[in-house]
């Protein structure tokens, strides 16, 4: 009969075993499933140190700091989980200040019952994009909420960057006469998520884009450092990111659908079920404006990163009191891109 | 309550079948129709195919707008300048 | 996407523009109803008014069923869900249209009620298999071309005995709206209305066939051009109809050729036939009631029939007095002229139907075209 080692605690059972309350209470149970999973997977000296708090020095300038909650829904999709997309909507929300993105911070509400073993995967995947994306997941909260009153994990997650000196990106600083970059293909990630919906299920290759930018970001500032805006179009796809500048900055905006980079799966998705690709979200596209003259130089550099290559010119800014986002369509009229109404429901009629 | 739209059959089995559109590919009743074949485009409502789309059909409305240039003298995208 | 990006193409329709410029006669103007919702949708989206010479005037007609639903209907099948805690499965049109005293199915939802969207049909049937103790209602709506689906499951319920089954049932039939429209004093007496000629629905087509409008060719003397659903079709038939009309013809023409044949889907027909009846006369928003104009489930296939089982009873309603969305419908008021218009009810805050269905004139007039009046003025 071998003897029990002194000092041995039973490991979390990754395996087979599920989130319970005890997990959230602050006890030994929760201190055991951050060493085991959390600590593990992002080991950095901050979280070794095991304060409620992380320091970290500050060089002279501007910081930018960036949250984002995450409750997508069904947690795993092709191309991503959760875990990667509240690293990369965080990261990418940083980034869109042209500032490089250094820490996360990350808040976890688990529900009842959630099976470790997927846990376990989301963290890890998390994890691979931090260290992916050059930045250290450096302090963290855990919760446990009864079961049916979360949808298995939401993650909140808060960034910390260093804004360069002599850049100013910001919603309100697009001009008329400036052009409008996208970085890559729309309705990918949205199609890829409605893919899974109980009742809409069709199949598709198509793949979430999550994806962190800052490394395009970076490419296209060191060029084009007179970059006006970036914004990374998430929910309310390319139409509501494009009427939030437009409103920030008082100007109109024109667009030529023609132009617009769309895959052709995702065109037929959007015919089945009635969707307007411009309305569905993107996870690991931007949207830049820039001074006309250094466009066509923009979008060569764009397409020269791995995440940039389908980059396009699709419209301009110009004057326009009331704020209107129109596009030119291919068809050969002229149609206003609206604010998104409610949630975009599939489409029977 | 009009949305339907064309879809070319790729798969059948019994009275259902696979309809594709750009790529995209989703289950669909045959239930309303007779004779279609794999490579038919039929229309889709949801979720049933409610009729073959005839190509040579299809050939001759595009011919038609061809046919409308010529018959107004206006040019047409394509002839020779 | 093949038969889907021909028909769309940008440079055709410059050259069928000016064919239409070219046939539209500078002394007259003509007015041309278009009766589908998805029509509709399509020329607010497309721009094709803009493409169009001032003298062609499009009028929109009440061919959107979610629209044309009274509220009435709406209120039973939020009781049903509220008080005889059904699965109410349902197409996702109809989640936001406003009941009576505010409400709405989707508002029932975040309430705790089990409304359940579905794409099709079938995924009713398989919600009620799946839940044999529980009772299953599906909420039918929808004119010719979703009646057929309809019928498939009525059928498939009853062979299988699915007996938590239940279909409440309120399809509608285009030729008798088209009826009533010709038939109001708007469009006879009063001259509120003038419609020269209809651009007939495309996919209810596909199933009806061009018969049904022979009778409306003939008896009252207008043209009608059955249109296929890509914008190209809609400015071809356009064409077709004023050629019509100089020529002085009042034919039925079928420019949706590739799906649409004189005699339309046999099958579905038949099937239509053995489980729906004519309803004697059924209300319409916007038109009051509507002579032979509804169906209902036959009684032989009463076990499925939501109605019967639930005991509905009729409910009396009344819109907001402001709401224009009848005479809308009946091509009477544009939307802009609606006093809520914009306002009071957007599509985020919809009063009417016309706002809420994405069909609707004013949520197409809405989304697309408010604008464009702007930039008249300005």
């Amino acid at each position: 009969m071998s003897a029990v080692k002194k000092n041995y605690t039973r490991p979390v059972d990754f395996k087979h075993g599920h989130v319970d309350m005890s997990h959230g209470s602050g006890g030994r149970a929760m201190a055991q499933l951050i060493d085991e999973l959390f600590l593990r997977a992002f080991d950095n000296h901050w979280l070794r140190q095991m304060n409620d708090n992380a320091v970290f020095p500050v060089s002279s300038g501007r910081m930018v700091v960036a949250t984002d909650s995450h409750v997508v829904s069904p947690l795993f999709f092709p191309g991503g989980d959760i875990g990667c997309l509240s690293v990369h909507g965080t990261v990418n929300d940083v980034a869109m200040s042209g500032a490089r993105p250094l820490y996360l911070c990350a808040s976890f509400i688990l529900e009842e019952g959630y099976p470790l073993a997927d846990l376990r995967r989301i963290v890890q995947s998390m994890a691979r994009a931090a260290q992916e994306a050059g930045v250290a997941v450096i302090t963290g909260d855990t919760k446990v909420v009864e079961r049916g009153k979360g949808d298995g994990v939401f993650i909140t997650t808060t960034g910390v960057g260093r804004l360069p000196a002599g850049i100013d990106i910001s919603g309100d600083r697009a001009e008329p006469g400036d052009m409008i970059l996208v970085s890559g293909t729309l309705g990918d990630h949205g199609v890829a998520i409605m893919s899974l919906r109980e009742n809409l299920s069709f199949t598709t290759n198509i793949e979430s884009d999550t994806a962190s930018l800052h490394g395009l970001v970076a490419d296209m500032m060191a060029v084009v450092p007179e970059i006006h805006c970036l914004r990374d179009p998430t929910r309310g796809g390319l139409a509501s990111a494009l009427n939030e500048l437009a409103h920030q900055s008082g100007v109109g905006i024109q667009l030529r659908e023609s132009d617009l980079p769309i895959r052709n799966e995702v065109k037929g998705a959007c015919e089945i079920l009635g969707l307007d690709p411009l309305y569905v979200a993107n996870e690991g596209k931007l949207v830049a404006i820039c001074p006309p003259q250094r466009a066509e130089y923009l979008l060569d550099v764009m397409r020269a990163h791995p995440l940039g290559k389908d980059a396009a010119i699709i419209g301009e800014v110009r004057e326009d009191p009331h704020g209107f986002v129109e596009m030119a369509t291919a068809f050969g009229g002229n149609r206003i891109v609206d604010w998104l109404s409610g949630e975009q429901l599939p489409r029977i009629c | 309550m009009c949305l339907a739209i064309p879809a070319k059959i790729i798969d059948i089995d019994g009275v259902m079948a696979t309809a594709d559109v750009g790529g995209v590919q989703k289950a669909i009743s045959l239930a309303l129709v007779d004779n279609i074949a794999v490579n038919d485009y039929v229309i889709v409502h949801v979720g049933y195919a409610l009729n073959r789309l005839d190509p040579d059909e299809a050939e001759l409305t595009l011919q038609l707008f061809r046919q409308v240039a010529r018959e107004s003298g206006l040019p047409w995208p394509g002839d020779a300048a | 996407m093949k038969y889907i990006d021909e028909f769309r193409d940008g440079k055709l329709a410059q050259v069928i523009a000016d064919a239409v410029a070219l046939a539209a006669d500078p002394g007259r103007s003509y007015k041309l109803m278009e009766f589908c919702g998805g029509h509709t949708h399509a020329i607010h989206r497309y721009g094709v008014q803009d493409l169009l010479p001032d003298n062609v005037q499009m009028v929109h007609g009440p061919g959107c069923p979610v629209c044309v639903l009274p509220m009435s209907r709406i209120d039973n099948a939020i009781a049903l869900v509220r008080d005889a805690d059904v699965i109410l499965c349902t197409y996702g049109d109809m989640l936001r249209v406003p009941g009576s005293g505010n409400s709405s199915l989707l508002k029932a939802k975040a309430q705790g009620a089990d409304v359940r969207m579905v794409y099709s049909s079938i995924d009713a049937l398989n919600i009620a298999r799946d839940n044999p103790d529980r009772q299953v209602v599906f909420f039918a709506i929808g004119f010719e071309t979703t009646t057929p689906p309809t019928a498939v499951v009525i059928q498939q319920a009853e062979s299988l005995g699915l007996a938590n089954f239940s279909v409440f049932c309120n399809h509608v039939l285009t030729p008798s709206a088209i009826q009533n429209i010709l038939q109001s004093s708007d469009v006879r007496e009063l001259g509120r209305v003038r419609i020269d000629g209809f651009i007939g629905p495309a996919h209810v087509s596909t199933v009806i066939g061009s018969r049904p409008y022979e009778y409306f060719a003939c008896e009252y003397q207008r043209p009608v051009v059955i249109a296929g659903f890509e914008p190209l079709d809609v400015m071809q038939s356009i064409l077709m109809l004023i050629r019509q009309l100089n020529e002085g013809r009042a034919e039925v023409e079928n420019e949706f050729s590739r799906a649409v044949s004189r005699e339309g889907n046999r099958k579905a027909q038949a099937l239509v036939a053995e489980i729906f009846e004519l309803r004697r006369c059924f209300e319409w928003r916007g038109l009051g009631s509507v002579p032979y104009s509804g169906l209902r489930i036959k009684k032989k296939y009463a076990g499925y029939d939501a109605e019967t089982r639930f005991n509905l009873p009729s409910l009396p309603w009344a819109d907001n007095k402001a709401c224009e969305c009848g005479a809308v419908l009946r091509g009477v008021t544009k939307p802009r002229d609606c006093k809520l218009f914009g306002t009071v009810c957007t599509p985020e805050t919809p009063v009417g139907p016309c706002m809420v269905s994405t069909e609707g004139a004013c949520a197409a007039y809405f989304t697309y075209g408010r604008y464009r009046d702007v930039r008249r003025i300005a």
